[in-house]
């Protein structure tokens, strides 16, 4: 009996948490899946006082119907797929490079991880500014050394200057996620490989690539819940121009550039739905990947 | 073929010398077994013959050749690993296989030998499972295989029984012996358990902070431990050593004498004492005697049952031509 009435009380205990968290996702959840149905111009004296003119799904067929819809979709997909490759790819490197004993390692690695602590509109300012300035940017300087004519870096090469800045920012969660799985390989499980014969690539191919399986799928999923929705980088940096304006940066526009709520409303839900076809997707893999 | 020369063998990890200069010689087809405390440096040793470890000087050479400086896989040896070292994420087909695979045999020929391998080491049941699902004395027997398949010159093993249970440990004791008589190939067998050690070499190193104490068959090191060290390390239960006026009796700083070479009587005998703590294990008794004039209880072993209890007064007699002598170094007086 005694673990029932600890049951209740727990429960009970938690409701405070749980009430508060059901009202904090389902409050929002609920009034953007009723705007969606809705025509909500404020500009044009729309209010929820006076109330809204229920459109049916009209709002879903022309955010779709839009021209900008699939390319930003495409965008999206772009940028977040660009930025796990080069993250999960370098994040693997730097953390068997950093698993290596040298001089002045603690350093090293708090400097790796610095970036992470860098706010995303910092960031995007630094790097718009200081490195990608067509004119005074570090990189425009070094081009310039050797002779070449600098890039403007944000128009001309708009899609892989965002995947850089992002990837920049989400590396050091990478290594460190990489970093912590790498140091918990067995040492006799690689010595026991090399006396197998098996030379350094094999031994990455076959004891700690795998041995990362899991933490990798981790990474990807935690990081592509948060790509999913990158802003600030974009807004500071390009604007949503050049082909760099995603699902969310979409939304943003129809809300509030166009202040038409009823569409955006509609736009996030197709951004909900998306997320959580990857999300899904994802659980997969990685309950796969978790099983073994 | 696989005789293992060490020549002037050093090791020291920066500053602090952990095997000073050793030579040693094991034969082809030898089972040789290092023993020592922990710390002595015996899985060093076995590293630096395994190429694990890079010696600080001196030459390592495998069937007359130089193999100081040649990478571990290029050594014909074959290693397990206390923690068995298995890969996790391969069935046992493939962990067995591994060594194969990187030797490029094809497909065929890896199965062939995988399956005569498991035929042995009866793992024929458990080939399509992970090392996850298999029990420790199951995936010491993998490590086994993955070590017998590449047919090596030498088989190196580093305390693989000391994660089992006292049972399975006297069963794998066994196979490993077993194995040794069939394949006739060499092995290097690290322990801190003496009974393993006895029991299975034909050759014992006694190693004590990287020295060498002594090398000798399991007999010879029984019969006459050439000091103190390996008086006191070989044989269960511990060699009594006594010191002082009794020693000097039998013109030694020490002497000592085995639990078995003692005779116990109630009304007669040399050393006067009164028993305290009992062991009986049923096919012997160990008693622990208090004797006027010795420092040190004395252990005493004697065959079977017998009705003596705490606190009762008993005589001892040791055999005299069992009684070992040391001198003040603690080397043994012929
Ligand atoms: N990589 C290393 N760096 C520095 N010292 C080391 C290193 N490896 C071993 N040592 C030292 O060398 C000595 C011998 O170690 P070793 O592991 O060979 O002992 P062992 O005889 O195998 O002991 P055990 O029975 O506990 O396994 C120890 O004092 C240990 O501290
Ligand atoms: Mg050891």
């Amino acid at each position: 009996m005694a673990t029932q009435h600890s049951r209740s009380a727990a429960r009970f205990m938690m409701a405070p948490a749980v009430i508060l968290l059901l009202g904090w996702m389902l409050v929002p959840l609920t009034m953007t899946v009723w705007f969606s149905f809705t025509r909500y111009l404020p500009m044009r004296g729309d209010s929820i006082e006076r109330g809204l003119e229920w459109v049916g799904f009209e709002n879903y067929v022309r955010f779709i119907g839009s021209s900008s819809f699939w390319p930003s979709v495409q965008a999206t997909l772009v940028i977040v797929g660009g930025v796990l490759a080069i993250t999960v790819v370098l994040g693997v490197l730097l953390a068997i490079l950093l698993d290596q004993p040298f001089w002045g390692q603690g350093i090293v690695r708090i400097l790796v991880i610095a970036p992470f602590f860098v706010m995303p509109t910092v960031s995007a300012l630094v790097w718009k500014n200081m490195m990608m300035d067509p004119v005074n940017g570090m990189l425009a300087h070094l081009w310039r050394f050797f002779g070449a004519t600098p890039v403007s870096w944000l128009s001309e090469a708009s899609v892989q200057s965002i995947i850089l800045i992002v990837s920049w920012q989400w590396l050091p969660f990478a290594t460190l996620i990489l970093l912590t799985a790498i140091q918990s390989l067995d040492s006799e499980q690689l010595e026991a490989a090399e006396m197998d014969g098996a030379p350094v690539l094999s031994r990455f191919w076959h004891i700690v690539l795998p041995h990362l399986g899991r933490a990798i799928t981790i990474v990807i999923l935690i990081q592509t819940i948060f790509l999913l929705s990158i802003f600030a980088e974009i807004f500071v940096t390009t604007g949503g121009s050049f082909g760099t304006r995603t699902l969310t940066y979409l939304i943003f526009q129809r809300v509030v550039d166009s202040q038409n709520i009823g569409l955006g409303s509609a736009g996030g839900v197709y951004a909900i739905i998306l997320a959580n076809i990857v999300a899904i997707f994802l659980m997969r893999i990685v309950g796969k990947n978790l099983d073994k | 073929m696989g005789r293992i020369t060490l020549d002037k063998v050093r090791k020291a990890f920066g500053d602090v010398q952990v095997i000073p200069p050793l030579d040693l010689t094991i034969e082809d087809g030898e089972f040789v077994v290092f023993v020592g405390p922990s710390g002595c440096g015996k899985s060093t040793l076995l590293r630096l013959i395994a190429g694990l470890e890079d010696v600080s000087g001196g030459q390592i050479r495998i069937d007359g050749q130089d193999a100081t400086r040649v990478p571990p896989a290029k050594r014909r040896l074959a290693m397990v690993f206390q923690s068995y070292a298995l890969y996790p994420h391969m069935s046992v087909r493939k962990n067995i296989a591994f060594p194969l695979r990187m030797a490029g045999l094809d497909k065929a020929e890896q199965d062939k030998r995988v399956n005569a391998a498991a035929d042995v080491l009866n793992l024929t049941d458990y080939l399509d499972r992970r090392p996850g699902q298999l029990s420790g004395g199951q995936r010491q027997r993998v490590a086994i295989g993955r070590a017998i398949v590449r047919e090596p010159a030498a088989f190196l093993f580093d305390e693989p029984l000391s994660n089992l249970d006292a049972a399975l440990r006297v069963g794998m004791r066994l196979e490993i012996s077993e194995l040794h008589k069939r394949l006739k190939t060499t092995m290097v067998y690290v322990t801190h358990d003496q009974v393993e050690a006895m029991t299975m070499a034909d050759k014992i190193v006694v190693l004590r902070a990287g020295h060498i104490e002594q090398v000798g068959s399991p007999l010879e090191l029984y019969r006459a431990p050439r000091n103190l060290f390996v008086a006191g390390f070989i044989g269960s239960p511990k060699m009594n050593l006594i010191g002082g006026a009794l020693a000097a009796q039998h013109d030694a700083t020490t002497i000592g004498i085995r639990p078995e070479h003692i005779a116990v009587s109630t009304d007669a005998g040399d050393w006067h004492g009164t028993v305290g703590v009992s062991e009986h294990l049923g096919s012997d008794t160990f008693f622990h005697v208090t004797c006027e004039g010795i420092a040190e209880p004395v252990t005493v072993r004697v065959g079977g049952e017998v009705a003596l209890h705490y606190g009762d007064s008993v005589w001892l007699t040791p055999d005299k031509s069992q009684i070992h002598r040391f001198d003040t170094e603690g080397l043994r007086i012929a």
